[in-house]
């Protein structure tokens, strides 16, 4: 294709076969950006339902019912829809532009993995339709409620984590592959920029903990139409067992969310503090470390369920042994902002607040770590607040930076940066209102994934469903800001974008060409 | 990365979204089909377009790599993915493991009301206790588990009821009638016979490439015969099946799920079977052979686990 890609002048059956047919990282990072972020409209449209209904105490909108559909949507789209298909867009565009490499190592498989993705997500979405409902069971979907207890459509469910588990592992083995084998000569495993490093480690994650999903969802459907009784006390099996499965890859799966978050920050604040990053090393091993620990760790999401007190014990200091790892992370990126010539565009306000918000979802999460507090706080609003300070405010956040970061390197021209400072700031403030009550909320003995709660838990209720409509229509600001960027923003000619950036990506033409690194740069 | 030969970059390819359909269909068809097992058809178009689109994508790969296009920097990429892929098949099966133990080790103790590891406090807690006495009276703890917790509380009511008969050790009076332990010697053989043939075609000697191949394939072929005479007895003779209790279940998953793979090993080892006949690999391009050699190894590793902790160990 000498005239480079197919666009909309060249016709329209032209212009689909260019995304349908594409073996170019590049179009694929930009499928699973539209993708994800479809998925994250979808999935936070549940969460306006989920706010709506609990703005007051009663029922007044939707059935419990289908309340908790919303809850379960709510997080399985979130989690396998939008924030992990957003970051393996970002893998796909900006890896190889890291490394000096052509492309994926395996750019037919790289379709593949996407392409899997809208037959997944259809098939999980089409449950809602079905006789029964969809998925009311929460997206940790503990036995028994899933396999005795569930709807029928939880076998359409199965499946559906099934082929995105698929797609996840060809996707990180491809990145696994392209890290490997296709950098640039003179890029040393220690070169590699810290996004690469970040990404590399958590493909490694998914690569071991989604064939354990696999398994888990695997027992669910013998045990719901096979007759086994892996979770069914009766026959000899446990439905314990479904959660210490479950947690096995459910715990390394958090990781796996925010350790691409973690590299998406370590480019950007660099960046703007003009500084190269502080402990680059050091940042390394503590994620290498990070991940090894994240599989050490996940009975402390079961401190409930009647472990031995050793158990207790055993999984709760090693789990508040990973706030060294990340304490080290943190400090570095403070350090990297330290006496540097700090500039505030939106990428970087989005960086800041992460490392802000993410630390102090950390500390809840130590307090969480307390097997015998634990005992108080599992299963309330607490833990709500707490992961979503993680995941929203921690991969959200990065996620967000970083389309802000590289768009005009992308497609060659400037956001506007009044429009994104206005978004951090309604972002902000939004999530904050909406999730900080959250905790109190939780101290206060109010349980997750109920339709209805108790009359002294309204007040924090409606300020928290008033922060995440603001939170909401933030994200309607990205977009907009988004599509006026492409559509009609300012031409940026320069390859280096951002005065401070540093590294192989913002060596290449802006905006990045069909094609870049044909022959590999000489690293030095 | 030398100039001369550039990485080799397929500028589009329609597989890929054909085998994206395919299995979504599959999955679509296969939960339709659990549900009502009178209708497994989109199950089958699913499958049906999955294989065709396979052949034809290894196929072009295959002529591809015959035409030169694959230079050493691709065939790495392609050695990469498929340890990476054998990693994650060891993790599926790790899940599997995990659940033996922690069933056979831990819940079955606490079922019975014992503690379940005597490292730290020999005494069961109060737990496990009230969970025998007032769910489960009567359950002891066993491995095997003949009787269910279900079967000592209800008796004849009871829903999950466990084997006449297990598959585990018959004792050395009566060792050349089990079964399993032919298996082993046969897929301990097999892997031996896939290195010779390796060693051969390492070496240029396509006749011993090609004839211990051959004998590999034939080993594997043999495997699948005796398993499945195996499950035959096993629901005809020892009333053990899939829904008898934790020991059918964990008995059934573990060896029907290494049996899948070897039949999807002794396909692979089938294909670079007929491609040596066509003359394919020589001795410093032999990627489809090495990988198909690399997870018969692997199932037969697994084999090893299965034997020790499924049927030895009681």
């Amino acid at each position: 294709m000498a005239h480079g890609p197919a666009t909309l002048a060249d016709g329209w059956k032209a212009y689909i076969s260019r995304w349908v047919f594409t073996t170019n990282h590049k179009d694929i990072g930009t499928l699973y950006l539209w993708f994800s972020f479809a998925m994250f409209i979808l999935g936070g449209a549940f969460a306006m339902i989920i706010r709506a209904e609990l703005f007051q105490p009663g029922m007044q909108l939707i059935k419990p019912e289908f309340f908790n559909q919303m809850t379960t949507m709510h997080g399985l789209v979130m989690v396998f829809g939008a924030i992990m298909p957003a970051f393996v867009g970002l893998a796909n565009w900006m890896i190889p532009l890291m490394i000096g490499a052509p492309d994926m190592a395996l750019p037919r498989m790289n379709n593949l993995s996407f392409w899997i993705l809208p037959f997944a997500f259809a098939i999980l979405t089409s449950t809602l339709f079905m006789e029964g409902g969809g998925p009311n069971f929460g997206w940790t979907f503990y036995a028994p409620l899933s396999t005795t207890y569930a709807p029928e459509s939880v076998n359409f469910f199965i499946f559906a984590i099934h082929i995105m588990g698929a797609s996840s592992i060809m996707g990180s083995i491809n990145i696994i592959a392209t890290v490997m084998n296709m950098r640039a000569p003179g890029m040393t495993y220690m070169k590699m920029p810290l996004f690469v490093w970040t990404w590399v480690i958590t493909a490694f994650l998914l690569v071991a903990v989604m064939p354990v999903l696999a398994g888990a969802v695997t027992m669910m459907l013998m045990d719901i139409n096979f007759g086994t009784s892996f979770f069914n006390a009766a026959g000899g099996g446990d439905p314990v067992l479904f959660q210490h499965v479950f947690w096995f890859f459910g715990h390394p799966e958090v990781y796996i969310i925010i350790l691409p978050a973690f590299g998406v920050v370590s480019q950007i604040i660099p960046t703007f503090s003009r500084k190269p990053l502080f402990g680059y090393s050091s940042m390394v091993y503590a994620t290498a470390a990070i991940a090894f620990l994240s599989f050490v760790v996940w009975a402390h999401h079961m401190f409930t369920v009647g472990m031995p007190i050793a158990g207790e014990l055993y999984f709760m200091y090693a789990t508040m042994l990973i706030a060294v790892p990340t304490g080290v992370k943190v400090f570095n990126w403070i350090t990297t902002m330290y006496k540097g010539s700090l500039t505030f565009e939106t990428p970087m306000l989005f960086s800041i607040a992460f490392v802000i918000l993410f630390t102090f979802g950390g500390f809840t999460g130590l307090m969480l770590s307390i097997a015998a507090a634990d005992m108080q706080y599992h299963d309330t609003y607490f833990v709500v607040a707490h992961f979503h300070y993680v995941m929203v405010a921690g991969a959200v956040f990065s996620g967000t930076a970083a389309i802000y970061y590289w768009l005009p390197k992308w497609c060659g021209k400037m956001y506007n940066e009044t429009m994104g400072q206005v978004q951090f700031w309604v972002a902000f403030i939004g999530f904050n209102i909406a999730f900080m009550p959250q905790h109190f909320l939780g101290l206060a003995g109010m349980p997750r994934r109920y339709a209805d709660y108790g009359l002294q838990f309204a007040d924090w209720n409606m300020v928290s469903s008033v922060g995440a409509f603001i939170y909401g229509g933030a994200q309607i600001m990205l977009l907009i800001n988004v599509i006026l960027t492409i559509r009609n923003g300012k031409p940026v000619a320069d390859e280096k974008v951002w005065e401070g950036a540093e590294g192989l990506e913002w060596t290449v033409a802006t905006p990045a060409p069909y094609h870049t690194f044909e022959k590999p740069p000489e690293v030095k | 990365m030398s100039e001369e030969s550039t990485y080799y970059v397929p500028e589009q390819s329609k597989y890929p979204i054909a085998a994206a359909t395919g299995f979504g269909l599959m999955a679509y068809g296969a939960a339709t089909w659990v549900i009502d097992s009178s209708n497994p058809y989109i199950l089958i178009l699913g499958t049906l377009v999955m294989a065709v689109v396979m052949c034809m994508w290894w196929n072009t790969v295959i002529t591809e790599n015959m035409q030169g296009l694959a230079n050493a920097q691709l065939k790495h990429s392609y050695v990469l993915g498929m340890l990476w892929f054998i990693f994650s098949e060891v993790m599926f099966f790790a899940a599997f493991f995990g659940a033996l133990f922690y069933l056979r080790v831990i819940v079955n103790s606490w079922l019975g009301g014992d503690a379940a590891i005597g490292i730290f406090d020999d005494t069961p807690t109060d737990a496990a206790v009230a969970n025998n006495a007032i769910l489960w009276p009567g359950y002891e703890a066993q491995w095997p588990v003949m009787e269910t917790p279900d079967q000592a509380a209800n008796g004849d009511a009871a829903i999950f009821k466990g084997p006449d008969q297990a598959m585990s050790f018959p004792g050395w009076a009566n060792i050349f009638s089990w079964l399993p332990l032919w298996n082993t010697a046969v897929l301990l053989t097999s892997s031996f016979t896939v290195h010779i043939a390796h060693t051969g075609l390492k070496n240029n000697n396509r006749k011993q490439f090609v004839t211990w191949l051959g004998i590999t394939v034939a080993l594997g072929l043999i495997f699948l015969v005796l398993q499945a005479e195996e499950y035959i007895e096993a629901y005809q003779h020892m009333g053990l099946t899939l829904d008898s209790g934790i020991y059918g279940t964990t008995f059934f998953m573990l060896t029907g799920f290494h049996g899948a793979h070897v039949t999807l090993g002794t396909i692979m080892l089938m294909v670079a079977f007929f491609r040596s006949l066509k003359g394919h690999f020589t001795h410093d391009d032999q990627f489809g052979f090495e990988s198909a050699a690399w997870y018969w190894h692997f199932v037969d590793v697994v084999w090893v686990g299965l034997f020790l902790f499924v049927y030895v160990l009681d």
